[in-house]
């Protein structure tokens, strides 16, 4: 049976689809067979950041409307071959997304992967909530950023109460990932601390990852960051996936980068 | 660069947001679970005690409590000192 986990935030581009990418990448590489489904009906884009956007035929909707098989539907990621895609449906109407055709899918897909990473979309609606309903975990994708540290809360209370293993006494084991993380603003007290945000949220963290040029570079040309072997972003979310897998990995990226004058002075661009 | 070196001080912005989000989020949780119906429950109680006296939304507040297998419903409506006084008299 496949591990469910839902990439959530409330807040909107904070990092759920690029991080979702990444992590659903980690995994495969890892050797795990990892499907992502993006939920964002009518605003599909998982595709466009795995850079496999001209091979959508088929979606989630027609998987649950019974016009296409998962067969049909599911993409297989050129970069790791044991990664697969579920992309969103991009003219329906969001109401052909139902809690039994969800279950279905989710169901079927549970046979044959390790993970199902569920993309949700943004908002705490319906189609927020259909994608966090089965997580056994949740990761919350959040900025330290007053505005997205409180959606972040709010979907803690919806993850509490909306989600079938809340329903059946159970809690779904929430992750923090901070993203767009930058230790100098920190150190100069202009931007939420990790410990700020652990304290106001108290959540496991799962991974910081530092505000980077890689991560627009690499959803420029349709490669989740992780495959950026070297960059920063790359290398926290490979340590992000190993916490996800129970490993314990020291945390980088919290202190700012002791630079040199000169380099302080010309930036030391990476 | 300087002021990195004097760390983060109180009057920090990101102070700011900090103790911001611990106020906002201390009310939000607990208004978390509540039963939808109760700002309406509540808007009626206002409703209801202003025909009497003249109060304002922020006077009346409506809180479900769930206490083992008991809940309590506590309605309170504070009003100022000059409508007490001139209720009594």
């Amino acid at each position: 049976m496949a591990k469910i986990i839902v990439i959530t935030s409330g807040k909107g581009g904070v990092g759920k689809t690029t991080s979702c990418a990444s992590l659903g990448s980690g995994l495969a590489l890892r050797g795990y067979k990892t499907v992502m489904i993006d939920f964002d009906v009518g605003l599909r884009n998982l595709d466009l950041v795995l850079g496999c956007e001209r091979r959508v035929v088929y979606d989630l909707v027609n998987v649950i409307q019974g016009e296409a098989s998962l067969h049909q539907a599911l993409i297989r990621d050129k970069r790791a071959d044991d990664l697969f895609m579920l992309p969103a449906s991009q003219t329906r109407d969001k109401d052909a997304l139902t809690l039994e055709g969800v279950d279905q899918v989710i169901q079927a897909l549970s046979m044959d992967f390790d993970y199902i990473l569920c993309d949700s979309p943004a908002g705490i609606e319906r189609g927020a909530q259909l994608a966090m309903y089965f997580a056994d975990e949740a990761v919350l994708v959040t900025n330290p950023e007053v505005s997205s540290v409180r959606d972040t809360d709010r979907i803690i209370g919806l993850l509490q109460a909306k989600t079938q293993a809340a329903k059946n006494g159970g809690k779904v084991k929430e992750h923090l990932l901070l993203t767009r993380y930058n230790s100098q603003r920190v150190a100069e007290g202009e931007m939420l601390s990790l410990e700020d945000v652990q304290d106001i949220l108290s959540v496991p963290l799962m991974g910081l990852i530092p505000e980077s040029e890689s991560v627009l570079k690499a959803s420029n040309k349709g490669i989740p960051v992780i495959h950026e072997e070297g960059t920063d972003a790359s290398i926290a979310y490979k340590d992000a996936v190993a916490r996800l897998l129970g490993e314990e990995v020291p945390l980088k990226f919290v202190e700012p980068e002791k630079t040199g004058f000169l380099n302080r002075m010309f930036g030391g661009r990476k | 660069m300087l002021k990195g070196l004097f760390h983060r001080d109180a009057n920090s912005s990101a102070s700011a947001a900090r103790e911001r989000l611990k106020i906002i989020l201390s009310h939000e949780r607990t208004m978390r679970g509540q039963p939808e119906f109760l700002p309406r429950l509540q808007q009626d109680v206002l409703d209801v005690v202003k025909r009497y006296i003249a109060i304002n939304s922020d006077q009346v507040r409506v809180q479900m409590d769930q206490h083992g297998m008991m809940s309590t419903l506590e309605i309170n409506v504070t009003f100022p000192e000059e409508e007490i006084s001139k209720l009594s008299s």
